[in-house]
């Protein structure tokens, strides 16, 4: 099967001053539709950058980045726009939703922009479809602040999904969340994936890497480890195990 | 995006700060609403100047008797006393495109009748005076030139000298009594109200000035000499040929003019021209303050730009264009700017409305200055909500998501 990713050698270096910064020093992998990959490392191991590069809000300094075939170091900035609103999904670790607007308006946001035009019933039928997905089909009328931390989370998933993405790049999806949620939304992941969804996320929690299919390990700008799980935890299996535990503490009835 | 999404968004954006909104337009509504008011008291002046020019009577010149010099001592205007009703008999005589004249003197005096007294003013004028300014009467006749010949004792008065001494209705065929001589009335003028200054236009009694140079003040010279010419385009020849005339007639040349003759246009002009500058000047005053509202606006929106960061990351990172961006922003400030000045025109209108109430102020709402103000809010939102639009669209989207 075709790479949805393809990266050859990928070098970023910043300049920030008199000192250049090489954050990224040689990066080459491949990632197949339907894989669900884990990028660890410390912090300044160049995860963060690559998953930049990865989201083409940045540029590799050298280096080749083709995303389903197009190589993107040859777009300009809105034509890098235009492919994130097509061909990518984000999600946020601080979820990044707009406050003061609906979740439904949140998950319609992708859908004002980019080369598509929806009319407003489309926007709205298609919004609802994806909070139907991550099943919060009924809080669509809810403000952020009305949402909990997970639920938020959700939202922004939907909102990610919306325009069918070819990967779905989430950036500490679970760092704000507490350990029960995490592995609910890790659920919302396992079960896009299962449908076919490419995944990539950013993680320093080796326990949520084990939800993955791929965990790929940085340290100083390289890869030092690009294993498949084998012992892959399944979300369910875990929430029934916290239910069980939970109802052994006599946390809940 | 569409234009009427981009709409959208700013709409909903400016929604959810609604009270920052509406004080933001605040400046915007004020500015706008001093503009329409202050242009509206200009244009209310200027038009009841205009409307009393324009009661003047058309095509009418003025020969006033002007200053003389006797001994180094220069008398002031209407101090020569050398206007006399021989010059406007030349005048009507000889100069062909003059088609009416009235020689006029004034003086005050005290009228009786029905035992109530008034002190008014007393018009000296000739028969063709009501025709020349296009004063219609309200009720009888104009006395004729035989009534000037025979220095009739007859009178028209003003609405005000009916109510005050001819309080049960019937006045034509009455007696006034001027400085102690009955004088008949023979008609009443239609009611002119209040001049620009305030002076009560219905208060006087016009009476042939041969009786008011005879029998009420005893004066021999004219104060001045209305004259109507053939029309719009003889009256500056016939400016011309008074001047020469009267130059002949007493003997004097350019400089030692003891009269001055003027246009109706030329004093319309010069009540105008004042009246223009007062409210270019009005104008001007609220613009200061429409263009401190926009400074307000632009202000407002480089605070929502830099609060709004991480929103401008998402919108990047989900796929809008700096142009987008900018448009987007380009658009709150517009709709605040055009909200504020269709508010500000309504408050403009009322305000000038209320003024004329209160104070009896002429006020005359212009539609250009309010389509001028419509417009211009509407170029302010664009031009303070430019730049910082504009800044919003350059952010780099990284930077902006891990915006705190």
């Amino acid at each position: 099967m075709a790479a949805v990713v393809q990266l050859e050698d990928i070098h970023k270096t910043y300049d920030s001053g008199e000192v250049q910064v090489h954050a990224v020093r040689g990066v080459t992998l491949d990632l197949h539709k339907g894989e669900f990959m884990a990028i660890m490392g410390a912090s300044g191991s160049g995860k963060s950058t690559l998953m930049n590069t990865l989201g083409c809000l940045d540029r590799p300094t050298r280096g080749r980045y083709l995303l389903d075939g197009v190589d993107i170091s040859q777009l300009d900035r809105n034509e890098l726009a235009d492919l994130r609103n097509e061909k990518l999904g984000f999600v946020f670790q601080g979820f990044n939703l707009l406050s003061r607007t609906t979740a439904r308006e949140n998950v319609e946001l992708p859908m004002l922009y980019g080369g598509r035009h929806f009319s407003v019933s489309e926007m709205h039928e298609r919004a609802m479809k994806c909070l139907e997905i991550v099943g919060l089909a009924n809080r669509a009328d809810h403000f952020p602040s009305q949402l909990s931390g997970g639920q938020q989370q959700r939202v922004a998933i939907a909102r990610a999904l919306v325009n069918q993405p070819q990967v779905l790049l989430a950036d500490e999806p679970t760092g704000n969340l507490d350990s029960k949620t995490s592995v609910e939304v890790m659920g919302v992941f396992q079960k896009l994936n299962d449908e076919g969804i490419t995944i990539v996320m950013v993680t320093h929690e080796l326990d949520i890497a084990h939800f993955c299919r791929r965990n790929l390990i940085m340290r100083d700008g390289r890869v030092v480890s690009d294993l498949q799980v084998t012992d892959r935890l399944i979300a369910e299996q875990e929430m029934a195990k916290l239910r069980e535990a939970e109802s052994a503490a006599k946390l809940t009835a | 995006m569409r234009l009427a999404s981009t709409l959208t968004v700013s709409f909903r954006a400016l929604r959810r700060n609604a009270m920052r909104s509406l004080l933001t337009a605040l400046g915007i509504i004020i500015g706008v609403g001093a503009v329409i008011a202050m242009v509206s008291i200009g244009n209310g002046a200027k038009s009841m100047v205009e409307a009393q020019i324009a009661a003047l009577g058309e095509n009418v010149l003025l020969v006033f008797s002007g200053s003389f010099n006797q001994g180094g001592a220069r008398s002031g205007a209407f101090g020569a006393g050398t206007l006399t009703p021989d010059d406007a008999d030349a005048i009507r005589r000889e100069v062909m495109t003059v088609i009416a004249v009235s020689p006029e003197v004034r003086t005050n005096a005290q009228v009786l009748a029905n035992g109530l007294n008034w002190s008014t003013q007393i018009l000296g004028e000739g028969a063709d005076y009501l025709a020349i300014r296009g004063w219609p009467l309200a009720d009888g006749a104009m006395f004729s030139d035989a009534d000037i010949r025979s220095v009739a004792k007859v009178c028209v008065i003003g609405q005000t000298i009916a109510t005050q001494v001819f309080p049960d209705g019937s006045v034509i065929g009455q007696t006034l009594r001027i400085k102690s001589q009955p004088f008949k009335v023979v008609g009443i003028l239609a009611a002119k109200g209040l001049s620009v200054q305030g002076a009560d236009q219905d208060d006087l009694v016009i009476v042939p000035y041969t009786s008011a140079m005879r029998r009420v003040s005893k004066q021999t010279m004219l104060r001045s000499i209305t004259i109507q010419a053939s029309s719009a385009d003889t009256m500056s020849l016939a400016q011309n040929d008074i001047i020469a005339l009267l130059r002949q007639r007493h003997r004097t040349s350019e400089g030692t003019d003891d009269f001055t003759v003027r246009s109706q246009v030329e004093i319309a002009q010069a009540a105008t021209a004042t009246s223009n500058t007062m409210t270019l000047l009005l104008g001007a005053i609220a613009g200061v303050s429409l263009i401190v509202g926009g400074i307000g606006i632009m202000n407002i929106m480089l605070v929502s730009v830099t609060e709004r960061t991480r929103e401008i990351g998402i919108r990047l990172a989900v796929g809008a264009h700096g142009r987008e961006i900018q448009l987007q922003f380009l658009m709150e400030s517009i709709v605040l700017s055009v909200f504020g000045g269709t508010i500000g025109i309504l408050l403009g209108i009322g305000v000038s409305e209320l003024l004329s109430r209160i104070n009896s102020w002429p006020t005359l709402v212009s539609t250009t200055a309010v389509a001028v103000a419509f417009v211009f809010s509407a170029a302010v939102g664009m031009v303070f909500g430019y730049y910082p639009a504009r800044k919003a669209s350059l952010l780099d989207p990284i930077e902006a998501l891990r915006y705190e």
